[in-house]
């Protein structure tokens, strides 16, 4: 029995894949067009995608999340702040990912404005995104990316401190 | 790129040496990260390349080149804020699309509103934080990518 999962996953794959195949066999000009432009991108991205993604998950192994989560709460203010920075940095996802972890920083006592800048350091940053961001848009573009993006969350942050008021809570969701 | 294939190789010699256990149990979850995204990987340089081949090149520097200013930033903006791919899809796509001519300031206003502004994810956001804090911090963040990506422009 085929897996249904994979099935799942791969249905466009496989749709595109028999696009491909046509047009290959009957010469139909715009999907050899569009073969030439997507296997191009293929064996660009198939030479190293691999190599890096070995590499997050060595990096995955070696950083000791539990020791930077100890620290979170202590300390509402720059301190505070560096350490959800550094927490975010480490745990790369999407952001409905860290809404859960908000709960958490609530719950530790961590300062609204903290809470929401934390929201958006995990977005913005994340140590093994960075090697995507440098390796496809080179070091300069990462580095300007950073620095206005640190400057943008922290401003959001301070903004939505002031927004929010006093009776702000982060709801737990199941 | 060479530097990053290096840097990669020899971190993981480095760790191999260190201890080979987590070597082995990271390589295994760099594996699966791979092969999770690797359908919408395909997906998404499929779209691209769709989307290459109807869009002349002309077209795109003229939309979401150096010179398409609002329009461009306004687009790039709007896909990327509903828009839901993860980071290592869009930097791959994004690195394409600026090879094809796109400005640096419409991929970053694009990379920075895909991952701080979530439309879809909005409900969801709203059951943690409530409806005000939650559209305005959609709303902050949609205008916070714009600024980024023309700060970018200035020097890139």
């Amino acid at each position: 029995m085929i897996d249904k999962k994979l099935l799942k996953d791969y249905f466009w794959v496989f749709l595109f894949a028999i696009f491909i195949i046509g047009s290959l066999s009957l010469g139909f000009k715009p999907g050899l067009k569009v073969y030439a432009n997507f296997s191009q991108f293929f064996l660009e991205m198939i030479t190293f995608l691999p190599l890096m993604f070995l590499l997050i998950g060595i990096f995955d192994v070696w950083v000791p999340r539990e020791r930077i989560e100890i620290h979170i709460g202590h300390g509402s203010g720059l301190i505070g702040m560096f350490w959800v920075i550094l927490l975010a940095t480490v745990q790369p996802g999407p952001l409905y990912g860290a809404f859960p972890v908000a709960y958490v920083l609530f719950k530790k006592g961590a300062s609204i404005r903290n809470i929401f800048i934390y929201l958006g350091a995990f977005s913005c940053m994340g140590i093994p995104m960075y090697t995507f961001e440098i390796g496809f848009l080179g070091l300069k573009f990462w580095f300007l990316r950073f620095i206005f993006s640190l400057l943008v969350f922290v401003l959001i942050g301070v903004i939505m401190e002031k927004y929010v008021g006093k009776d702000f809570k982060v709801m737990e969701v199941k | 790129m060479i530097i990053l294939i290096f840097a990669a190789t020899v971190s993981i010699i480095i760790s191999f040496i260190a201890d080979k256990r987590k070597t082995s149990e990271g390589l295994k979850r760099g594996l699966k990260m791979f092969l999770n995204l690797l359908p919408t990987l395909l997906t998404v340089l499929f779209l691209v390349s769709v989307f290459l081949y109807l869009i002349p090149e002309k077209a795109i520097m003229e939309y979401l080149g150096t010179g398409s200013g609002f329009l461009g930033v306004m687009t790039a903006a709007l896909v990327g804020s509903i828009s839901l791919i993860p980071g290592f899809v869009a930097f791959p796509m994004a690195g394409i699309l600026v090879s094809r001519g796109v400005s640096y300031t419409v991929v970053a206003v694009f990379i920075t509103s895909l991952m701080m502004v979530g439309i879809i994810t909005l409900p969801l956001e709203i059951k943690y934080f409530g409806k005000r804090a939650a559209i305005m911090r959609n709303a902050l963040s949609f205008f916070g990518a714009i600024i980024v990506g023309l700060m970018i422009g200035l020097f890139l």
